[in-house]
């Protein structure tokens, strides 16, 4: 069925557009929405596309680096600061699909999708929307907890710490095809340290809950500790916590229950997966 | 429902066009243009066998809206060979036989195409990448990696 397309120029008319009928979708790259209106869904009537440079702008200059949501994976693996999200970006899809999927969309990629996120999340991502009201910011965090309502604001950028360190922060996604596949379970860690002890903590897992969920209980375990042994066994222990994941074809919610401590473990000893 | 205008390049043609709005790119190619060699595979961007070039770079053409490619180049497996002459992918994957049921091979060959371009010399490695988001359920993917890197030899030594 045949929807209507509209195109703006500034991200307040888009935004206006977008929050205006709870059937309009917004368009990035095309991998989510393209592929709704191929499978038919009648609940989408209007796509709203917006042009705007800012979408497409990177800032890694700060300690917070900035994204635009229009930003594809194949331009962040291009660009050399922003390094530490290469691994995040290359384990998504193939080489056409990183040319067209966009940062910005993968927020909204359902489980065993948005393995990007799931790095963000562990970057203390913050999420910047253009609402009727002008932008606002909200923890990454905060946004997937309500992210189907808001359907209705654009996001414009999105915001991540740069890890002191390459060996601060480390991401695994853990697929069955090689070199690509749907993610059995995406880890995403974030390790700080101050004086050889672990401060603030952040880990971040993928396909564990319907969106990127942090795994708060081996935070905890590892907090305040030298990433030792122990340290590492206790937030292995505590891994599945506060998860609700679900059963796919590519594995059943029990299983990743019972491997995600293993898969924590491994990452953040520093050993192959 | 109101049409929208499009244009594009083509194959190194100038195309004009109304589409309906929300129709992808495939089905322009194939319907209106009446360019079958991207092919419909799965709908959702898992299997490849609809990729062109837009600009250069692979594109998933079932998941790309036709008004997205105004005033850009799109490039397909019909627009490859020169004259009667097969591009050297193409006759590296007949020489090779790598293609079987022949229905990923124009998204395979599009995405090798992609490749070449950029790095002549690609390694076993960079070729696995390159077609890694085009499934094949017949070849097992081994004479497709040959293939395209008998095909990046033969450029090389045609260049």
């Amino acid at each position: 069925m045949p929807v209507t397309v509209k195109t703006f120029q500034a991200l307040s008319e888009a935004a206006s557009a977008l929050s205006s009928d709870r059937a309009t979708r917004y368009l990035g790259g095309g991998t989510l929405v393209m592929r709704d209106l191929n499978e038919g869904d009648v609940s989408v009537a209007t796509v709203i596309r917006a042009t705007d440079r800012a979408l497409q702008g990177i800032d890694a200059a700060g300690a917070r680096i900035r994204i635009g949501a229009g930003v594809t994976f194949s331009r962040v693996l291009a660009e050399r600061d922003l390094s530490f999200l290469h691994p995040a970006a290359r384990s998504i899809g193939g080489p056409a699909v990183r040319n067209m999927g966009t940062v910005g969309g993968n927020l909204f990629a359902p489980a065993p999708f948005g393995d990007f996120t799931v790095a963000l999340l562990a970057l203390d991502g913050m999420v910047s929307m253009q609402g009727g009201f002008g932008l606002r910011d909200m923890p990454l965090e905060e946004f997937l907890q309500s992210r189907d309502r808001q359907a209705g604001a654009l996001v414009v950028a999105v915001s991540c710490l740069r890890p002191a360190s390459a060996d601060a922060f480390r991401y695994r996604k853990i697929a069955r095809i090689k070199p690509k596949g749907g993610s059995v379970i995406t880890l995403a860690a974030h390790l700080p340290q101050s004086g050889g002890r672990v401060t603030g903590a952040r880990i971040a897992l993928g396909s564990m809950a319907p969106t990127a969920v942090r795994a708060k209980g081996a935070e905890r375990a590892l907090e305040g500790r030298p990433l030792d042994a122990g340290a590492i066994s206790a937030a292995a222990a505590a891994a599945a916590e506060g998860t609700a994941p679900t059963d796919n074809s590519l594995a059943s919610a029990w299983y990743r229950r019972e491997v995600v401590g293993v898969h924590l473990r491994r990452l953040l000893s520093g050993q192959e997966s | 429902m109101a049409k929208t205008p499009l244009q594009f390049r083509h194959n190194g043609r100038d195309v004009a066009l109304f589409v309906d709005g929300g129709t992808n790119l495939l089905v322009v190619l194939r319907e209106m243009l009446g360019d079958v060699t991207p092919k419909f595979g799965c709908g959702q961007g898992g299997c490849g066998a609809c990729t062109v070039l837009i600009d250069g770079d692979a594109h998933l053409s079932c998941l790309t809206l036709a008004e997205a490619v105004e005033g850009r180049a799109v490039e397909t497996l019909d627009g490859i060979k020169s004259g009667p002459t097969l591009h050297p992918l193409q006759r590296a994957f007949a020489d090779g036989f790598a293609a079987q049921c022949g229905y990923c091979t124009p998204g395979m060959l599009m995405a090798a195409k992609a490749l070449l371009d950029k790095i002549p010399q690609p390694s076993r490695e960079q070729v696995v990448e390159a077609i890694s988001g085009n499934i094949c359920r017949c070849t097992g993917y081994e004479p497709i990696i040959n293939a395209v890197l008998a095909a990046a030899a033969s450029l090389r030594a045609s260049a």
